[in-house]
């Protein structure tokens, strides 16, 4: 449609006179990259600057995640474990390695009941130096307030959970 | 034509404008008048350090009390700038020691000031007063420990969010006794401890103190003691507010907080104990800002702060607020001017909590003085931004992030094009805007043609072609300043609008398609333009034709010498096109 109206030859342009565009630009929509050309688009974690959050402010917050080691101990073990939880995105990768590591199996966690059906629960020690159940706050926060986990036997974690 | 008004009298009537704007309108006027406001000037904004030369500035104006400067991009901010491209306070401190004995006021931002030059701002002005440093790096607590020691009749030490290499917290101990001036305090970017006495006693001597901003190196247990010793504060940046619970410390924290009734800011709070939140509510009735960016509230404990707040006009918070805490927000505080929520996983590709473009929405619904919001979330739609403009017209500042750069709206899968040139279209005060997601030209069309007052516009992958720098730069009246990075924009737009860059401050362009060829030509058609190519791969005239430079930044100026200051990858262009560099 667009070469009938021969755009070409009426829009603005000061480039100099007998040259055309070298390259027609293909989206560049990743990093800014020295080989931009031929690398292929790295993963969206690698992009710089992005998301446009200030040094200051990312420290500020990194430092609130150092010291990320906790103890764990299991209601009727001999000894204590430790992990690390910088290791685990989310909830569900955090109980995983704890099955694994105890050889055991918590079950699902569920807003109104907690743990129920499983013969084990996972609680946390937070900064208060209160038992809460693992998995009533956003993932983030619980990484920053616990200080120590501790799988109790599900009959003791009954009436455990965060007062509404 | 003789002078009826003596000088003296034209120079009292000066003194009453204030405003650079009017200032710089009555400077035109005639020969005469340029001379007798340049003599009486005494406040100077210089808006880009490069826009201008220490040696012109003091020529032009010999009495100068207060000298406002910005150096980096603000880009810089993430990063985008290489470490080195410039921007040092030196020179300016150097010239203006000779020049200006009676200076009083410094403020910088993103700027590089050394040791050396803090020190010699300590030792060079009898009356020195006010210095504040945003953004700024390459010092140590070793400069502030000149300034403490020297500057007698200090008022204000600001050092807002600044990288300063934290030697040790002794600098605080060098106020001598006989320092009883301080008005304002901020400290909060630093790391060590200071000696608590020496803190204590410099605010009990302290009468006019008014701003006190502590660094998270403070404990909650030393903050009663402190804020007992100035009950006329307005503005407290707490240190850490995390202690163990014990009903003492409350109440010693409770009782002192009750006794400031003049605080209306409140900041810091790193590691927050939500159980100790209800000790300053006693104050909330009174705060009109709050800062709480920086700490990790649950939303519920959140929103009962905030119901306290029944005054709020600002509020910067992380989004552990969520979209409920937002409602309460917008439900609570009828007076909110500004909302910024900050992103508490920033690299999380999934969200972390549940805050969505229903929280922005609400709040631009329950609050109808809304006029600055910077709002970051992982999902928008078309929608919500068309109901976000209609709801709140009055919008002045409009800055929103989407985690992911290039979201379409999440519901249709569309770009949010019609969004964005909602807000454009109802916001007509709109002054500053930064969009992200699914962007094609046509969102740059509806800029173009209805952002009429818009000064400061960023952008970041987006648009489909040059056309859609082109709608910005030829239709956008008001604008100063373009940030744009990773958009397919090059060498037609920017060569075609080639006028229009003198009317701006500057325009950044980087990881997008310009050339080192139009650079070239740019500076040749444009005489009062700086235009700097910073590529760090290496002379741009010995790649291949047609290849993007990195980034390309562009300002007017007044200097018309090269920058003497640049590195190696800055390579500026003048008239003759021919290559300079260090």
């Amino acid at each position: 449609m667009d070469c009938d109206l021969n755009l070409k030859a009426t829009e603005l342009r000061l480039g100099l006179p007998g040259t055309t565009d070298a390259i027609s630009p293909p989206k560049n929509n990743k990093r800014s990259s020295p080989d931009s050309d031929s690398a292929p688009p790295p993963p969206k974690a690698q992009i710089v600057g992005w998301p446009p959050v200030r040094s200051y402010r990312k420290n500020n917050l990194a430092e609130a995640e150092s010291g990320s080691f906790v103890k764990v101990s299991m209601d009727g073990a001999p000894y204590l474990r430790k992990i690390d939880l910088k290791v685990y995105n989310c909830y569900l990768e955090l109980l995983e390695g704890l099955e694994k590591m105890f050889k055991l199996t918590i079950g699902e966690y569920s807003e109104r009941e907690g743990y129920k059906g499983s013969e084990y629960a996972p609680a946390y020690e937070d900064k208060d130096g209160d038992l809460m159940l693992v998995g009533d706050v956003p993932w983030e926060m619980f990484k920053s307030s616990c200080k120590r986990l501790r799988i109790m036997k599900a009959s003791d974690a009954r009436g455990l959970g965060c007062a509404v | 034509m003789a002078y009826s008004f003596p000088e003296e009298v034209l120079e009292h009537v000066f003194s009453f404008l204030s405003s650079d704007r009017d200032r710089n309108a009555v400077s035109l006027v005639c020969k005469s008048w340029y001379d007798i406001e340049r003599w009486c000037r005494r406040r100077i904004f210089v808006g880009n350090c490069y826009a201008v030369s220490p040696e012109i500035v003091i020529r032009r104006f010999p009495e100068l009390r207060a000298v406002e400067m910005k150096g980096k991009p603000h880009f810089a901010d993430f990063n985008l700038v290489p470490e080195g491209w410039g921007a040092y306070a030196y020179p300016w401190i150097a010239a203006m020691a000779e020049a200006y004995p009676f200076l009083e006021e410094i403020k910088l931002k993103r700027m590089v000031v050394t040791d050396e030059s803090l020190e010699l701002i300590s030792k060079s002005y009898k009356n020195f007063k006010v210095l504040v440093l945003t953004s700024c790096e390459g010092f140590t607590t070793d400069g502030l420990a000149s300034i403490a020691a020297n500057c007698r009749h200090l008022r204000e030490l600001d050092l807002r969010e600044s990288e300063v290499e934290d030697l040790s917290g002794h600098w605080l101990s060098h106020f001598p006794d006989s320092c009883t001036s301080l008005v304002s305090l901020n400290m909060s970017c630093l790391g060590s401890e200071v000696s608590f006495s020496a803190l204590e006693r410099l605010v009990a001597r302290s009468p006019n103190l008014r701003t006190l901003r502590l660094n998270r190196a403070v404990p909650l247990e030393r903050l009663a003691n402190l804020i007992r010793r100035a009950p006329q504060l307005v503005e407290l940046g707490t240190g850490a507010y995390s202690a163990e619970i014990r009903s003492d410390t409350f109440s010693n924290l409770a009782d002192a907080f009750s006794a400031c009734k003049q605080l209306k800011t409140l900041s810091g709070f790193w590691d927050v104990v939500p159980s100790y939140l209800p000790a300053m509510y006693s104050v909330c009735s009174g705060i009109t800002s709050l800062n709480l960016s920086y700490a990790a509230i649950p939303s519920s404990d959140l929103v009962k702060l905030i119901n306290q707040c029944q005054n709020l006009q600002r509020l910067w918070v992380l989004d552990y607020i969520e979209d409920s805490g937002l409602d309460a927000l917008a439900a609570s505080c009828k007076g909110l001017q500004e909302l910024r929520v900050f992103p508490s996983d920033p690299f999380g590709a999934e969200p972390n909590v549940p805050l969505t473009e229903q929280g922005l929405v609400s709040v631009s619904e329950g609050c109808p003085k809304l006029e600055s919001v910077l709002y970051f979330c992982r999902q928008m739609s078309n929608a919500a931004l068309i109901a976000i403009a209609k709801n709140r017209p009055n919008f002045i500042r409009f800055r929103l992030c989407i985690i992911d750069p290039q979201a379409p709206d999440y519901l249709t899968l569309e770009p949010l094009d019609t969004g964005f040139g909602a807000i454009v279209e109802n916001c007509k005060e709109l002054r500053r805007l930064s969009m992200t997601g699914l962007l094609t030209d046509r969102v740059f069309k509806y800029i173009g043609s209805h952002a009429k007052k818009l000064e400061m516009l960023s952008v970041a992958f987006a648009g489909d072609s040059d056309l859609g720098l082109h709608h910005v730069l030829s239709g956008c009246d008001s604008l100063r300043k373009l940030e744009i990075r990773d958009c397919p924009f090059g060498d037609k737009a920017l060569l075609a609008n080639a006028a229009k860059l003198e009317t701006m401050r500057s325009l950044w362009m980087s990881s997008c398609f310009v050339s080192f060829g139009a650079c070239k030509l740019l500076a040749q058609k444009m005489p009062r333009l700086n235009v700097e190519v910073i590529d760090e791969r290496g002379p741009p005239e010995s790649r291949p034709e047609g290849c993007s430079v990195e980034r390309v930044y562009v300002y007017r100026t007044v200097d018309s010498r090269q920058r003497l200051d640049r590195p190696d990858f800055v390579w500026t262009l003048d008239e003759d096109s021919s290559l300079r560099y260090s």
